[in-house]
């Protein structure tokens, strides 16, 4: 497995079936574009066909939602093929999945489902991320998932469990801002202690996106414009991590892509305001 | 309780919303369990309307939804893929409504259209470059993306009617039945009725490949000429909508 992933930051979006026409037909100004990998996980077709002519356009990163890598009977080998199918031919900047489950035996729940922060999950969770990195042969990055759910006899916070896993795997991060700040307000934690928690240099992108109140909890729903105090944890981030790549996603009612490149212009402001801050402070 | 323990159960809670799971992972883990749940099932909802809004359309949103239900209910989902998910969906609404092949039909033609767009790529066969071709021993080769069923209702003008939004003809049985194929051409995604000869005659080739063999077939059932002719002619329209992807000597 090769050990390190090139260096890449700016600024980029989820690209998602409603702007394909946008970016097929016009120089849209992102540094790179994020695609759901499994959408495109596909025999043939027009999907393929049409990441293809993306991926001439702009750097393109590889988001997973389904790898499962914290399944306690392991990863699925077929799925790992065919990743890596798609990894070989479009050559993405990042390869990238969640810290979560989402498989076990024959079932599979399609949702980001939490590990508990265990010793013998670490174990688990290390143990497929290993398998998945040596068979796409290239490191990945793993994202924080928001969750609703802690499970009584975690022996670390989650932030310690993330630092753990990536020190023994050597694997990178995805920062989802938005779940930290959905799980931080469901679990009541720190989100800042969260934010220094975690090993700065293998942050190598972060995610920004909008929830929504549910009857107890917040939930993750990315169908809003991102919040205020997002944006707030979003500018702390960035002073403890440096300049790192930086998209927005939107999964529901989905707006004009004039309307998300708005939006990302925020983020471009207060990284330029934020950035290198703990350096530029020291000096 | 062990990692592989712990999900179980939550599979278990996710798949019957029994109360047992909930209950080990304590009194605070309720509000947690249901938005999962939610999630879970409101994500499967989601995948069966995306995939067939016609079927919806044609059965009504209450019926539809009640058949998604005791889908969801009785069919987890076990592939890595939630696209994977819809191609059961037919046999739930075949075991709620067995007197009702038009709704059944006309699952199919949903289902396999969605199925022929995402299909392996091969590039049709140019029939300029056909020339010096031995038919005789010819080998065909069909698209990967292609289909095909018996067809002995409506079902089509139902699926067309629905989906050009047109007014839809009430489901009515076929005095006889033809065939409907699909497949995909370039990024599009085709439908077509054929009749019932010609849907053996592809069945035919399917399974033998050899241009000769199906030659003999029609023969022996159309006689010398007509079977030729009829071989001569389902060869140009296969050719014409890009069905054949190879020809390749014996």
């Amino acid at each position: 497995m090769s050990s390190a992933l090139s260096p890449f930051s700016g600024y980029g979006l989820g690209l998602r079936k409603e702007h394909y026409r946008d970016f097929l037909e016009a120089n849209v100004p992102v540094d790179f574009v994020e695609v759901i990998s499994e959408n495109f996980m596909v025999e043939g077709g027009q999907p393929r066909h049409i990441l293809r002519q993306i991926r001439e356009r702009h750097p393109v990163a590889l988001h997973g939602v389904s790898m499962s890598i914290g399944s306690a009977d392991g990863l699925d080998p077929a799925y790992l093929r065919r990743l890596k199918s798609l990894v070989d031919e479009i050559e993405p900047v990042f390869v990238s999945d969640h810290l979560s489950w989402s498989r076990i035996d024959d079932f599979n729940s399609h949702d980001l489902l939490p590990v508990p922060y265990t010793q013998e999950a670490l174990d688990i969770v290390c143990a497929n991320i290993q398998q998945a990195q040596d068979m796409l042969g290239r490191p990945m990055l793993f994202e924080n998932p928001s969750s609703y759910l802690v499970f009584n006899g975690a022996s670390m916070s989650e932030w310690e469990f993330i630092a753990a896993m990536a020190k023994r795997t050597g694997c990178s991060l995805i920062l989802d801002v938005n779940n930290v700040f959905v799980s931080a307000s469901n679990h009541g934690f720190d989100a800042q202690a969260f934010l220094e928690g975690l090993p700065a240099d293998r942050v190598r992108q972060i995610h920004l996106a909008g929830h929504s109140q549910g009857t107890e909890l917040l939930i993750d729903t990315h169908d809003s414009p991102v919040c205020e105090s997002v944006w707030d944890l979003y500018a702390k981030a960035i002073s403890l991590l440096g300049p790192v790549a930086t998209m927005i996603e939107r999964d529901g009612d989905i707006p004009p892509l004039a309307q998300l490149l708005d939006e990302l212009s925020i983020a471009r402001r207060l990284g330029a305001l934020n950035a290198a801050g703990p350096e530029r402070m020291a000096s | 309780m062990t990692l592989i323990e712990l999900q179980r159960n939550l599979r278990t809670w996710l798949t019957t919303a029994s109360h047992e799971p909930a209950e080990q992972l304590g009194a605070g883990a309720m509000a947690g369990l249901d938005v999962y749940q939610n999630n879970y099932r409101g994500q499967l909802v989601s995948c069966l309307e995306d995939a067939f809004p016609n079927v919806r359309k044609w059965t009504g949103d209450e019926i539809f939804h009640e058949a998604v239900i005791a889908h969801i209910d009785s069919h987890p989902p076990h592939a890595w893929t939630l696209d994977a998910y819809p191609a059961g969906f037919g046999e739930t609404l075949a075991t709620l409504f067995p007197n009702n092949p038009d709704l059944h039909e006309l699952t199919w033609i949903e289902l396999s259209l969605s199925q022929a767009f995402v299909a392996a790529d091969a590039e049709p066969v140019n029939p300029d470059t056909l020339a010096s071709v031995d038919w005789d021993t010819a080998r065909l080769s069909l698209t990967p993306s292609l289909k095909s069923r018996v067809m002995t209702t409506n079902a089509q003008s139902i699926w067309s009617a629905l989906w050009e939004q047109t007014p839809v003809p009430d489901g009515a049985m076929l005095d006889v039945p033809v065939g409907a194929i699909i497949w995909r051409r370039a990024f599009t995604s085709r439908l077509k009725q054929v009749d019932a000869l010609e849907l053996e005659a592809l069945l035919q080739l399917e399974r033998h490949g050899q241009f000769g063999t199906l030659c003999h077939w029609l023969v022996e059932r159309l006689g010398d000429q007509d079977g030729l002719t009829a071989a001569a002619n389902m060869l140009a329209n296969w050719l014409g909508s890009g069905l054949i992807t190879a020809v390749d000597a014996a």
